[in-house]
C-alpha cells in the first residue's frame, strides 16, 4: 500500500517532468498556461517527497525545473530562492516556538552567510549560462552522493566548546518529545562553522538552491548541535538570509508566472508530506530523491557541456 | 500568549510573532496577485502570449524584449498583473527585516551590544542588497 502511493507519487512527478520535457522541444506550439500549471503540479509532488526524503523542496527545485521546463536558468534560480525562503518563513515562527530553533546559534552564521551570498548570486547572474549549469550538475550530483553515503541522525560527538561559542553564548536546551528527555547543548568549532557557512551562502547565492543540505550536516557533524536542532536551525538561518533572493529581484530574475506557482504548489505539498511521513516509506522516498537528482545533475552537466541541450 | 510560549525566550518570540505576520501577509498577497492575473482582472504588462518567446532568454535579453523595468522600477508598473505579485514577493522576502529591527532593541535594552550589533548589521546588509545598489 506504501510501496503503491509512493510509486504513483513517483510516477506523477516523472510523467509531469517528462511530459514536460517532452514538450519543450515544441514549446512556443504549447498553450501558455500549461507552464505554469505543470510547474505547480511538479512543485506539489516535489513538495510532497522533500519531506519524507529529509531534502529541502529548493534543492530539488532548480535542477528539476531547469531540466524539464522552458523557463531561463536565471528565473529559475530567482523562483528556487523564493520556494526555500517561503517555506523557511513559514517554518521558523513553529520551529522557534518548539525550541528546535536557537536564535543566538542562527544570527551569526546567517549574517557571513547573508554576505557571501551577495557575492555568490552577483556571480551566478554575470557567468555564462553554460558554466552554471556545469557547475550546478557537479554540486548536484555531489548533493545525491553525499544524501547515498551519509547517516541521517548523527549523534555529534561531544568536544569542549570554543572560546567564540562560550563568548557568543550559543548553547541551549530542548525537550526531546520523542524520548520525553531535556537535551543541554553547546555549539563547538564555531570558526570553522563560520567558515563553512560563508561558503554556503556563495553556492545558495550562485544557485538558488536551498542550503538545508549543508547547512545541516555543519550544525550537526562539525559544531556538534544536535540533528533536531541543528535541522531546526537551519531553517531559521534560510529565513534570514535573503539577501540573494533581492539581488535577483533587482536584476529582473523574479518573473511572478514562474514563482508563484512555485511558491504555492512546493508549500502545499509540503504540508501534505509532512501529513504523509508516517505511512510513506521514507528510505524508498529518500532513494527516489537520490535517484532523481542523480539524473537532473548529470542532464545540467551534460547541457552545460553541449552534449545533451 | 500561546500555552507553549512561556518556556522560551522573549527575543525567539517576538522573532517568531513578526516574521509569522509578515511571512502570512506576503503570502497571501502574492497569491491574491497571481489570482488577479490569472482572472485578467488585473490587465498584464506583457501580454501571457508572448511570454513562452521570452521565459526562455537570459534575464537580460527578457528585459529588453519585454519593456520590463528592473531595480525598483516594477513599482511605477504594479497595478499590471505580470507586476503585481512582486509586491507580494517583496513582503515575503523582506519579512525578517521589521522582526530584526525589534530584535536588536530587544538586545540593546538588555545590554547584550554583541546580538545587538549583529542584528542590526544583518539588518544593514539586507537593505543594502535590496537597494539595488549592488545590482
Amino acid at each position: 500500500m506504501r510501496k503503491g502511493r509512493l510509486g504513483a507519487a513517483a510516477l506523477l512527478l516523472a510523467g509531469a517532468a517528462g511530459s514536460a520535457h517532452a514538450a519543450g522541444a515544441s514549446a512556443s506550439s504549447m498553450p501558455w498556461w500549461v507552464w505554469p500549471l505543470a510547474l505547480f503540479l511538479a512543485c506539489f509532488l516535489m513538495g510532497i517527497v522533500a519531506v519524507p526524503a529529509g531534502i529541502g523542496g529548493g534543492t530539488l527545485f532548480v535542477p528539476i525545473v531547469s531540466s524539464f521546463f522552458p523557463f531561463h536558468l536565471d528565473f529559475v534560480r530567482g523562483a528556487g530562492l523564493l520556494v526555500a525562503l517561503a517555506s523557511a518563513v513559514s517554518a521558523a515562527p513553529l520551529l522557534l516556538r518548539s525550541g528546535l530553533a536557537s536564535l543566538r546559534l542562527a544570527l551569526p552564521l546567517a549574517l557571513l552567510a547573508s554576505v557571501s551570498s551577495i557575492g555568490g548570486a552577483l556571480l551566478g547572474l554575470a557567468m555564462p549560462e553554460s558554466m552554471v549549469q556545469i557547475l550546478l550538475g557537479v554540486l548536484v550530483v555531489a548533493i545525491a552522493l553525499w544524501m547515498l553515503v551519509s547517516r541521517r541522525g548523527s549523534a555529534p560527538v561531544a568536544t569542549a566548546p570554543d572560546a567564540w561559542s562560550r563568548a557568543l553564548g550559543l548553547h541551549g536546551v530542548f525537550v526531546d518529545r520523542a524520548s520525553g528527555t531535556q537535551v543541554a547543548w553547546q555549539a563547538q568549532r564555531t570558526p570553522q562553522g563560520m567558515l563553512a557557512f560563508l561558503g554556503i551562502g556563495v553556492l545558495a547565492g550562485m544557485f538558488g538552491i536551498g542550503a538545508g543540505w549543508a547547512n545541516v550536516p555543519t550544525l550537526n557533524l562539525l559544531m556538534g548541535v544536535p540533528l533536531k536542532v541543528a535541522a531546526g536551525t537551519s531553517g531559521l538561518v534560510i529565513s534570514l538570509v535573503n539577501s540573494p533572493a533581492w539581488i535577483y529581484l533587482n536584476k529582473g530574475a523574479v518573473l511572478p508566472i514562474v514563482a508563484v506557482p512555485s511558491v504555492i504548489g512546493m508549500m502545499l505539498g509540503a504540508s501534505i508530506g509532512a501529513r504523509l511521513l508516517a505511512v510513506l516509506n521514507a528510505v524508498v522516498v529518500r532513494r527516489l530523491v537520490v535517484a532523481l537528482l542523480l539524473f537532473t545533475g548529470l542532464r545540467a552537466l551534460l547541457k552545460g557541456l553541449g552534449v545533451w541541450p | 500568549m500561546k500555552p507553549e510560549d512561556a518556556e522560551f525566550p522573549d527575543d525567539a518570540l517576538i522573532y517568531a510573532r513578526l516574521l509569522e505576520l509578515a511571512g502570512r501577509a506576503g503570502l497571501s498577497l502574492l497569491a491574491l496577485a497571481f489570482v488577479a492575473y490569472m482572472a485578467g482582472w488585473l490587465a498584464p504588462e506583457v501580454p501571457v502570449q508572448q511570454l513562452p518567446e521570452l521565459w526562455s532568454l537570459p534575464v537580460a535579453d527578457f528585459l529588453r524584449e519585454s519593456g520590463m523595468a528592473s531595480g525598483w522600477g516594477w513599482l511605477a508598473q504594479a497595478m499590471h498583473g505580470d507586476v503585481a505579485g512582486l509586491l507580494g514577493i517583496v513582503l515575503l522576502v523582506g519579512a525578517s527585516l521589521p522582526a530584526l529591527l525589534m530584535l536588536g532593541a530587544l538586545y540593546g535594552r538588555r545590554g547584550d551590544r554583541v546580538f545587538a550589533a549583529l542584528c542590526l548589521l544583518q539588518f544593514g546588509v539586507l537593505l543594502l542588497a535590496a537597494s539595488g545598489v549592488l545590482s
